[in-house]
């Protein structure tokens, strides 16, 4: 609803008056005469009309002109076929690269996730008057700096698009470390985008993604203890998920989907199978890095071909990549050289990614890993 | 919308380069000039030139020098009256001082 009236009018703030004035309309006529027989055209037609007579009221509001041409809709006769689904243009607007990424993820979890206020800024661990100064902020930016609502020129959407993804993998992600109804709110995005862009298989690429990995979260902590993939209980994923991710994958691949997120899935689904097929993760992860370039997916390479290749092979890798500071460096080299007996290089290693690591039940592994050499 | 694109440039970025490179640059700025939408531009003279003027306690302080004391200087603008900020960024990245090692701030102008 939001989506359709925010399109409408080019306004957030207007958008949500017309709604709330909807709302209350709505509470005082349907108890009386009882719901209309599409309440959610009611609503959208009601608002706009609010909205509509809002702006005449205010004469000083002249650019909106076009809008006063337009005849007011009769509530009644209105069905939900006639409101456009204007959730994709909303999509773009709200990660649309002039807004801070912190504005951007606020955005999406209140116009697309339904999110209140209190609930983002709970969800962030700030204040709900930080958390509402930061979207009136993003809103106030949209209006006047004229961020457009409207789906991204062919030549700007594949960048557009990254950036759509990344926001909802990052909501994801802020998820997967601890707090789950993050994770849940991104997979209620990652559905949205679906819907939104049937023909996109990174979009199915992500969910599917996101699904396999949240899947596994029940096993990956056994108490405080993280618990890494090989060792965790299999009967603690959740199976319906995998399906679901293993399914929205395929149809990435019917797409011709060889992306970022559709690689990784691939991968994810690859983890999820007994026993592991090494050789294939490999030659996923070679190709996921061909694309990013990133250093640490040659990282989670080097720890397919310890598997398949051997450890000897895995450190010769591990070695030429520059990420010292990089906490899961360490802790691979430090498992290598377990490995291959050099006992004390291994030390060194596990103190060095121990130095590093932020987490508690990161810490603790690493610290059972020492007490272990 | 008319937008202001604000042409910070890295002072010396156009030094060591030989006169065809130059005249390729400048023929670059004379392009987004010539672009549809443009309303208005000018190119201030060099730094040195500037003389900051503040009032404090009704009292006019006047300093020579820029306000900023930044690497990259303000030198110049382009207003542009197109349809969104999507169109204003586009021609913003054409202009050569975004490449070279200066800035384009991109800033609505407030319509009266």
């Amino acid at each position: 609803m939001l989506a359709s009236l925010v399109g409408f009018l080019g306004d957030f703030d207007l958008a949500e008056e017309a709604a709330q004035e909807a709302f209350a309309v709505a509470a005082e006529r349907w108890a009386r005469e009882g719901a209309p027989v599409n309440p959610g055209a009611w609503l959208v037609t009601t608002a706009r009309n609010r909205a509509i007579d809002r702006l005449r009221r205010n004469r000083t509001l002249a650019e909106k002109t076009r809008l006063l041409e337009i005849p007011q809709a009769v509530e009644e006769q209105m069905d939900e076929t006639a409101i456009p689904d204007e959730r994709l243009e909303l999509l773009f607007t709200c990660c649309h690269p002039a807004l801070a990424t912190e504005a951007q993820v606020a955005l999406m979890l209140y116009a697309l996730g339904g999110l209140s206020t209190q609930e983002i800024a709970r969800a962030f661990i700030v204040s709900t008057e930080t958390m509402k100064r930061r979207l009136s902020r993003a809103k106030a930016k949209i209006k006047t700096a004229g961020i457009p609502f409207s789906v991204p020129p062919a030549h700007l959407l594949p960048e557009r698009l990254a950036a759509v993804l990344a926001v909802v993998y990052l909501i994801f992600n802020e998820g997967y470390g601890g707090r789950a109804e993050l994770a849940a709110e991104a997979i209620g995005l990652g559905r949205v985008l679906v819907e939104l862009m049937p023909d996109e298989p990174e979009a199915y690429g992500l969910l599917s993604l996101m699904l396999l990995h949240d899947a596994r979260r029940p096993a990956r902590f056994a108490g405080e203890d993280l618990v890494l993939l090989g060792e965790q209980d299999r009967s603690l994923w959740d199976a319906g998920q995998i399906l679901e991710g293993r399914s929205l994958l395929d149809r990435a691949l019917a797409l011709r989907g060889r992306g970022y997120y559709v690689l990784q899935a691939a991968i994810a689904s690859l983890q999820a199978d007994d026993p592991l097929d090494w050789a294939q993760i490999e030659a996923l992860y070679r190709e996921l890095a061909q694309i990013t370039r990133s250093p640490v997916i040659e990282l989670n390479r080097a720890v397919a071909v310890a598997e398949s290749r051997g450890a000897e092979a895995a450190l010769a890798i591990v070695d030429g990549l520059d990420l010292g500071e990089y906490q899961y460096w360490h802790s691979t080299r430090a498992e290598l050289l377990r490995r291959l007996g050099r006992g004390d290089e291994a030390r060194a290693a596990y103190l060095s990614a121990l130095g590093l690591a932020r987490a508690e039940g990161e810490r603790r592994f690493l610290r059972r890993r020492l007490a272990e050499l | 919308m008319r937008y202001a694109l604000l042409i910070y440039t890295r002072p010396g970025s156009m030094d060591g380069l030989g006169e065809d490179e130059r005249r390729a640059i400048y023929a670059e700025y004379v392009a987004v000039n010539d672009l549809p939408g443009r309303a208005g531009e000018a190119q201030l003279e060099p730094i040195e030139t500037a003389t900051t003027v503040r009032v404090q306690d009704g009292e006019t302080l006047t300093t020579d020098g820029p306000f900023a004391d930044t690497k990259e200087v303000f030198a110049g603008y382009f207003i542009f009256d197109v349809e969104n900020l999507d169109s204003a960024i586009e021609i913003a990245q054409r202009i050569p001082a975004a490449r070279m090692g200066g800035a384009v701030e991109v800033r609505p102008v407030v319509e009266r």
